[in-house]
């Protein structure tokens, strides 16, 4: 049986988390325009699952790509200079954030949530009959399960048997709307019922992560059909930079002013019935608990002891030295693009 | 008279309609934080959350509009609509022909659209004209807050289906949700006049354009934030002495073509600004109105041509923009140019002579 490489596990992680560090910052400064979605929180994630990407393998991505980009091996300045509108970027600056592509890395992205899983199974169809040893990958998170597009892929691939692995990415949250309220069943079961194999795991743990990815790859490399991951993480910055629900949270002000809101209507006329407006009320203030809740250290995958893959603080601050190197020349070589 | 935001407005109408409609139930995806008041007011029951499925809880809200309810149905962002458009284009639009109007659905919805903010082609597209273009569908997108609650109103009144566009630059909450995030420094072409303003409370009809500057040297039509780029355009013109007139549609579908036809029989010129795409839209539809009722008049056109690209300025440049619009408007007037197709990118924006 082979072993993860450790080292490995820990740049790749450490590669997303700094590029995605610099993202936040020109983002703020207000150099990337429109919505950005970091998947801080699915670090180790991204890196254990990637890490069994071979060449030749397809990538379809969600709003949420940046991960897999980085773990892709696409160049950081490409990606960087794409997110900035740049003419150099990755398209032209004609994609952005929501919509990266690299057909040289066959890596693809969509804004519209559920479609990765259909289009990560066209890649698998063609890539069955054009290069048979190469598989799909496609992400998606738990809101994306719940659309129809996902649940029809699970029985197309299915009765297919198309080599596709699809990586559902468990935050807890659509958008704002706390998944399991609506959400029946689970995603393990759906996927079985339909005649995957599919495991769950620990999605704040690489090691584990990669040791599910790779029995799961087994049986997608062989040909016996698709399988599917469903890999618990958390979602630190909420659904996009500037979550006005962190914000909310986070800030008393702003919560208050979205307070007085939610209050003065619950106690307005001509209104629903007590019962009801209670129920409503109790369900928005079990939203902002449960959401703070999933903010902070003890939520972020870089800073569980998983996290440190068991290497010594020399090994990782040598790593990390290099890491932040490489993301600072990028950054340069990008803002001196854009000057 | 009250003083509201866009998108206050229509939450307004809806409200005025759940006090007095039991009937009236809304939902769609993440519906109880977007629509925080009207989830605490009315509660569980009459406003509901859905998950990520747009084209199950589209199509129920058919159903159960069919079935004695009066759903208002959220799609978060038209673009979205493509994985639910089988609801409106074979149940919702189809039912009243079906039955000969035996049996209609009562469906509004609300559904943010357009861009200039920079999110990229997926994100911002309007395509009022893809959903004018299927018959039995009400399609309208207001420029101002009266409008908003009134087009609304109308909406909730209607035993039809509708799909009412909010335009995202109008919203101040969606600008801040999908655009600002909270960060300071960044500038967006907000039209004052259609982000806030007074709000009569009247219904507005659909099917009705409305003069919003008059002019006789050449009709501009447009709807949503389109109507601001060619009034601000017009003040430009009148400048030059070219006297524009401004007719805001507020509704695509049905098109008010006695209006069009009334303004352009007048100034012999019609410029349609239109922020959808060029073709096999709104904006022919009018040229072949035009043509219909035999009305010589000189045509152009300043769209959207392509998919959106995402940066900034290549976006500023692919939308309809007060800029595009004066060009086209002095090509228009001046009877030496020879008559051409509206140009396409504003790369061909150019001094006049």
């Amino acid at each position: 049986m082979t072993r993860p490489d450790r080292e490995a596990l820990y740049r790749s992680m450490r590669r997303i988390l700094t590029f995605e560090e610099a993202v936040r910052a020109l983002w703020q400064e207000g150099r990337i325009s429109g919505e950005m979605h970091l998947c801080r929180g699915e670090e180790a994630l991204a890196a254990g699952v990637m890490a069994h990407h071979r060449e030749g393998d397809a990538v379809s991505c969600d709003h949420r790509p940046h991960g897999q980009f980085v773990a892709r091996g696409v160049p950081l300045v490409d990606v960087l200079a794409e997110l900035l509108g740049d003419e150099r970027g990755l398209c032209a600056g004609r994609g952005g954030h929501m919509h990266l592509f690299s057909r040289r890395h066959l890596i693809a992205t969509t804004g519209i949530v559920g479609a990765p899983a259909p289009l990560g199974a066209g890649f698998a169809l063609a890539l069955k009959r054009l290069q048979p040893a190469a598989v799909a990958f496609a992400y998606g998170g738990d809101g994306a399960a719940n659309q129809g597009l996902f649940l029809e892929t699970l029985n197309l691939a299915s009765v297919w048997r198309l080599p596709l692995l699809l990586v559902c990415k468990d935050n807890g949250w659509g958008v704002t709307t706390w998944s399991r309220d609506v959400t029946a069943g689970d995603q393990v079961t759906r996927a079985r019922a339909f005649g995957l194999v599919a495991e769950r795991v620990d999605g704040m743990d690489p090691i584990a992560v990669w040791h599910a990815t790779e029995r799961l790859l087994a049986h997608v490399r062989a040909g016996r059909g698709p399988a599917l991951l469903h890999a618990r993480c958390t979602r630190l910055d909420g659904h996009f930079l500037g979550d006005r629900m962190v914000r909310a949270a986070r800030d008393l002000e702003e919560g208050a002013e979205m307070g007085r809101n939610v209050v003065e209507n619950a106690t307005a006329r001509h209104g629903g019935r007590m019962r009801d407006r209670l129920r409503a009320l109790a369900r928005m203030g079990k939203s902002v608990v449960r959401l703070k809740r999933g903010l902070g250290k003890k939520n972020d995958p870089t800073l569980q002891p998983a996290g440190t893959l068991g290497l010594s603080d020399d090994a990782r601050g040598r790593i990390d030295a290099a890491v932040d190197a490489e993301v600072r020349a990028a950054v340069a070589a990008v803002a001196k693009e854009a000057a | 008279m009250t003083r509201r935001i866009f998108e206050d407005a229509i939450d307004a109408a809806i409200a005025d309609a759940m006090a007095s409609d039991e009937r009236v139930v809304l939902f769609g995806l993440d519906v109880p934080m977007l629509r925080a008041g009207l989830y605490a007011r009315f509660g569980e029951g009459r406003v509901l959350g859905a998950p990520i499925s747009e084209g199950a809880y589209l199509t129920a809200a058919v159903g159960a509009a069919m079935a004695g309810l009066r759903p208002v149905v959220e799609i978060m962002m038209v673009d979205f609509m493509g994985v639910a458009l089988d609801a409106l284009l074979n149940h919702a639009a189809k039912l009243e022909g079906f039955t000969h109007g035996r049996w209609r659905c009562p469906l509004v919805v609300r559904t943010a659209c357009g861009a200039g903010y920079g999110d990229g082609g997926q994100h911002g597209q309007t395509l009022w004209g893809l959903l004018a273009g299927i018959p039995g569908l009400t399609v309208v997108a207001p420029s101002t807050p009266d409008d908003a609650y009134g087009l609304m109103a109308s909406a909730l009144a209607h035993d039809g289906p509708v799909v009412l566009l909010e335009h995202k630059l109008l919203t101040k909450n969606w600008l801040e949700f999908v655009g600002s995030g909270g960060r300071a420094g960044l500038s967006f072409d907000v039209p004052a006049d259609g982000h806030e303003g007074e709000v009569s409370g009247r219904p507005v009809p659909f099917g009705k354009a409305v003069v919003r500057r008059r002019g006789d040297d050449v009709t501009l039509v447009s709807l949503g934030v389109g109507v601001h780029r060619a009034l601000a355009a017009a003040e430009l013109l009148a400048a030059e002495g070219i006297s524009a007139e401004v007719l805001d549609l507020r509704s695509v579908l049905p098109l008010d073509e006695g209006a069009v036809l009334a303004s352009v029989r007048r100034t012999g010129r019609l410029l349609v600004v239109d922020e959808d795409y060029r073709r096999f839209g709104l904006s022919g539809e009018l040229a072949a109105v035009v043509a219909e009722h035999g009305v010589a008049a000189r045509f152009a056109r300043v769209c959207t041509d392509d998919t959106i690209p995402f940066a900034r300025h290549l976006e500023a440049a692919a939308l309809p923009s007060v800029a595009r619009v004066v060009t086209e408007v002095r090509r228009l007037v001046d009877a030496r140019a020879p008559a051409k197709r509206s140009a396409t990118a504003p790369s061909a924006v150019e001094t006049a002579h």
